[in-house]
């Protein structure tokens, strides 16, 4: 993936070669600016790569589609709808009944039972992202990008989103690619954790988060794999 | 603001009453010592305006006056946000005809006067276009602004789920934009209200514009001048309190300051 602004060409990402698998929930960390979130743009079909190409299921990805939605940082949802509506957002298609039953389920799901017919502005962050997330998997995609989704959230609300998000994918089962930069968030999410270099982005290592959920965050083996991810970003292990 | 600071109920009444009675004592007064008898006193102005109020033509002035903004305001949007609209989707349209915009802008619609008689002669169409032209460009300028600060955010949204290009500007560009296009038609409504009152001035024989002239023309009453002045202001006001209200839907509270 090479960008071209003013004249100058940014080799953003370089040689990414990576095989998800169906249901699998992958993190991807790397260092701030290193091209994250371009490679979920380039995955989701919002850009489109300068060479090589992304395949879903055996088919080439050309553009943004229902099937794999990415979720935002922030400000994602839509102010001018009411939580009702943003969930209902991409389910125009679906009869009324159906529609209504849907927002019904993916409402209890992000238990934002009661604020229905609330707009964001009167959620808080993580209600808002837990909306975002109920958003995307209202029209039921193959695979949900998440572009850092709780970066902007205080980080006690952050640590409970983890939970949620986990407890989502498990009943949901749908494919998650995850981009963070928070490192102990990729260990306790994961099944594998994909490390980036720095810009132009290659894969340097993939990790292989065995832990069962739930996941003892104390135990050897989580603190192990934990230094081995700091360790390949090139952190000390000490302040 | 902290709400220590609110200030209390009767506060919030009394003090610009206070002020308005201050400025009326010191126009009384100011009138009384001068002792002009050009200038009316607030007393002379009070009595003009019930005379304005029994005589009926007031009425018919004042229908004249919103019926002509209305229509010229009407027009404005209803050509205005959808001009806009395209305009900001399709930046290289913008960029052909924005330089034109531009231009055209900043010509007080009173220096359309001269051209808009040529066109309609002198009546009722001539006002209506100059409220048309003095509204037309601050919606344009609006909804061109309020589509082309669409955050990518939302586009790249409403892409994902599916959203065709027409269905993408109807349900995620348009609503986006929507508080700055508000913001936009109530700037355009405060000029159209202006320009109708200069435009009666001149170009047409009705309407409070020409109240105004009319009272000073035959027999210099400008008792009833400064009576049809003070009425344009209250209308004026009671147009902006009830664009306003617009503002405090829900669909579009969260584009505008304090709002949470």
């Amino acid at each position: 993936m090479v960008y071209h602004a003013d004249g100058k060409s940014v080799a953003a990402l370089e040689d990414i070669n990576l095989d998800i698998a169906d249901g699998e929930f992958i993190s991807i960390v790397g260092p701030s600016g290193c091209g994250k979130s371009t490679l979920l743009n380039v995955m989701g079909g919002f850009l489109s790569p300068s060479t090589g190409a992304v395949t879903i299921d055996g088919e080439a990805v050309t553009g943004p589609d229902q099937r794999r939605i990415l979720v935002f940082q922030e400000r994602g949802v839509f102010p001018w709808l009411t939580v009702e509506g943003n969930i209902g957002f991409g389910l125009s298609k679906l009869s009324c009944a159906e529609r209504e039953s849907r927002i019904a389920h993916y409402v209890q799901l992000v238990r934002l039972q009661g604020f229905e017919n609330s707009y964001p502005s009167d959620l808080s962050g993580g209600m808002r992202q837990r909306l975002q997330v109920a958003r995307a998997l209202a029209v039921n995609p193959d695979i949900l990008f998440l572009d850092e989704p709780f970066g902007a959230l205080d980080s006690i609300t952050r640590v409970i989103m983890r939970g949620e998000l986990l407890r989502i994918w498990q009943t949901e089962r749908r494919t998650i690619v995850f981009v963070t930069h928070d490192i102990d968030e990729a260990v306790q999410l994961a099944d594998r954790v994909v490390v980036l270099s720095s810009r132009p982005a290659r894969i340097q290592e993939i990790l292989n988060i065995e832990i069962p959920h739930p996941r003892n965050i104390s135990s050897p083996r989580y603190l192990e794999l934990r230094d081995e991810l700091l360790k390949q970003i090139g952190l000390a292990y000490e302040i | 603001m902290s709400e220590l600071k609110s200030p209390r109920g009767w506060e919030k009444f009394f003090w610009p009453i206070f002020a308005a009675l201050v400025v009326l004592c010191f126009w009384h007064y100011a009138v009384a010592w001068t002792g002009t008898n050009v200038f009316p006193s607030p007393l002379s102005v009070e009595k003009g305006i019930a005379e304005l109020a029994r005589k009926h033509v007031l009425w018919a002035d004042i229908a004249d006056s919103l019926r002509r903004v209305a229509i010229g305001y009407g027009a404005a949007v209803v050509i205005g946000i959808p001009l806009g609209l395209c305009l900001g989707w399709f930046p290289a349209a913008n960029q052909v005809v924005n330089p034109l915009l531009q231009l055209l802008r900043p010509i007080s619609p009173i220096a359309w006067i001269p051209v808009a008689i040529i066109f309609f002669g002198i009546g009722d169409p001539a006002a209506i276009c100059l409220v048309f032209l003095g509204a037309f460009f601050p919606i344009v300028v609006a909804s061109v602004g309020g589509v082309s600060s669409v955050p990518l955010i939302f586009r790249r949204a409403g892409r994902n789920f599916g959203l065709s290009n027409a269905q993408l500007l109807r349900k995620v560009v348009f609503p986006a934009a929507l508080p700055q296009i508000l913001i936009g038609l109530r700037i355009a409504l405060g000029i159209a209200w202006l320009v109708v009152v200069a435009g009666e001035m001149i170009a047409v024989d009705s309407g409070l514009g020409y109240l105004v002239i009319d009272s000073r023309n035959s027999g210099k009453r400008y008792d009833l001048v400064v009576a049809a002045m003070l009425i344009i202001g209250v209308i004026g006001l009671l147009l902006d309190v009830a664009f306003r209200r617009l503002e405090k839907l829900k669909t579009v509270r969260w584009g505008f300051r304090n709002a949470t």
